[in-house]
């Protein structure tokens, strides 16, 4: 479980993240949900400890970042996975060496181990029979299902996902974010999915945190979110002319 | 940038696999071109030394021993350098630049890797075997003075005794002091441009054209005080 207790990120003069509460549970999956510019990247960067918060703490698992040497905070580091918004596949590696890569790096595990643990996760992704070619050669889709392998790979406690079904179908998208639910599910991850894609929200949202303008507005489930009573929340929920009329 | 690539090492296998590639990369890759071009080069040097020391007055000899001065002292180690900032250094920024962009960068970090360590700090220590391609620079330059001089028909005996004429291994020493040092700027200034860019593809371009920039810049200005210090 992560706890955010009042965090706040400025950039030079302007303010990005404003005083942030929330948490996020471990085992579902937790999205940041909002508009374009509200500041989600920024959180969900804080959240991985690539930007360091100007005020507040976070607290992963009863553990304060802010009481946490460089050691430590390495450690955090190797416990966290990440499905980046362009998939950050390594491009001379095939999708075999890409997921085995966190192994090969931060493991001693001998050679047949580290094979067997990684092609265990292509599997979960369904990609046995894509193990050999290089990202280059794979679909959008396949490419994420890559990033997800390798981003659990080393069974992290956390799991964040920029905006992993950008630029894709909508029925691949139902595919990806489904598949992040069930690994959620399945090894008791606290994932941590950064989105502004209606469908995500209704399909997987056990826990949503609505940001704009850099200030939290609402924190709910999928299932409360469609009657909120939060007008910012309906303007962004009921954007869409469609939705509006199917409500 | 350096102090963080020699700190919080990688695993040494990992470290040792890309070292090696980064070798055959920057290293093994470049022999083609710089062989060509100090063959050629230094058949031009030799060709323009003949036409410059037509004097009967003046010993053949000479077009050897200038030949051998100009690609020893200037041609291999400063001017290949140059013509490297073009090769590998633009190899370099975009390769980085490229992971920059595709947040390659920020998936080694996010895993707690020193991604400086994994991408610069095997470059850096390849380079290294840099003066081995300037070797061969040399060598090649010389003969490729020899074969212009045969084809001119300068006699080979007189080119062969120029180049051994008042011969002193200090140049050398200073030849390859300036190949070290251009070989750490070589490694380091573009790996700087590649992996603290900003922006997109067309950014990966920008920078790569900086790098050389500043590189070739560098490389002049780092020629001047090496030589001021070591042969004023």
């Amino acid at each position: 479980m992560i706890e955010v207790k009042s965090i706040s990120k400025r950039f030079e003069e302007s303010e990005v993240l404003t005083e942030i509460n929330a948490h996020f549970q471990k085992g579902k999956t937790n999205l940041i949900i909002g508009q374009s510019g509200s500041g989600k990247t920024v959180f969900l960067k804080c959240l991985l400890g690539l930007h360091i918060i100007n005020k507040g703490e976070i607290i992963y698992d009863g553990k304060s970042s802010n009481e946490m040497s460089d050691f430590d905070k390495l450690n955090l580091r190797r416990e966290m996975g990440m499905v980046f918004q362009g998939s950050a596949l390594f491009d001379s590696m095939s999708v075999l060496e890409n997921v085995r890569f966190p192994l090969d790096m931060l493991t001693s595990l001998a050679k047949d181990e580290k094979e067997e643990r990684a092609l265990k996760f292509i599997k979960r992704v369904n990609l046995q029979d894509a193990i050999n070619k290089l990202p280059a050669e794979l679909s959008g889709g396949m490419q994420k299902r890559v990033a997800i392998a390798r981003a659990v790979v080393m069974n992290p406690k956390y799991l964040f996902c920029d905006e992993p079904n950008s630029g894709l179908d909508p029925k691949t998208a139902i595919i990806i974010d489904k598949l992040i639910q069930e690994i959620t599910n399945e090894f008791q991850i606290t994932t941590v999915i950064n989105s502004h894609d209606m469908n995500s929200v209704i399909e997987i949202g056990e826990n949503i945190v609505f940001l704009k303008d850099g200030l939290k507005i609402w924190q709910g489930t999928n299932k409360e979110i469609l009657n909120s009573g939060n007008e910012q929340v309906n303007d962004f929920v009921y954007s869409s002319e469609l939705v509006k009329k199917l409500k | 940038m350096v102090k963080i690539s020699f700190s919080k090492s990688c695993k040494k296998s990992i470290l040792y696999k890309q070292i090696f590639k980064e070798i055959n990369d920057l290293v093994l890759d470049s022999i083609p071109i710089v062989s060509i071009l100090s063959f050629f080069i230094g058949g031009v040097v030799a060709i323009q030394m003949a036409l410059n020391l037509e004097s009967p007055l003046l010993s053949k000899t000479l077009i050897g021993f200038a030949t051998r001065q100009s690609v020893i002292l200037e041609f291999s180690p400063t001017f290949i350098s140059i013509i490297m900032a073009g090769k590998v250094g633009s190899y370099i920024t975009s390769s980085i630049g490229t992971m920059r962009v595709t947040e390659q960068i920020d998936a080694l970090e996010v895993m707690g890797i020193n991604s400086l360590n994994y991408l610069v700090f095997p470059k850096i220590i390849a380079m290294l075997l840099y003066p081995f391609i300037i070797t061969i620079s040399m060598f090649l330059g010389i003969i490729g003075g020899l074969l212009a001089m045969a084809l001119t028909g300068v006699p080979s005996e007189a080119y062969i005794e120029g180049i051994q004429t008042d011969f002193d291994g200090y140049h050398v020493t200073y030849s390859y002091v300036k190949t070290l040092v251009f070989s750490f700027v070589l490694a380091t200034v573009p790996a700087f441009h590649g992996y603290y860019m900003k922006g997109g593809a067309l950014d990966v371009g920008k920078a790569s054209t900086q790098s050389f920039y500043w590189t070739s810049i560098i490389i002049i200005i780092l020629n001047y005080i090496i030589t001021q210090l070591l042969l004023a």
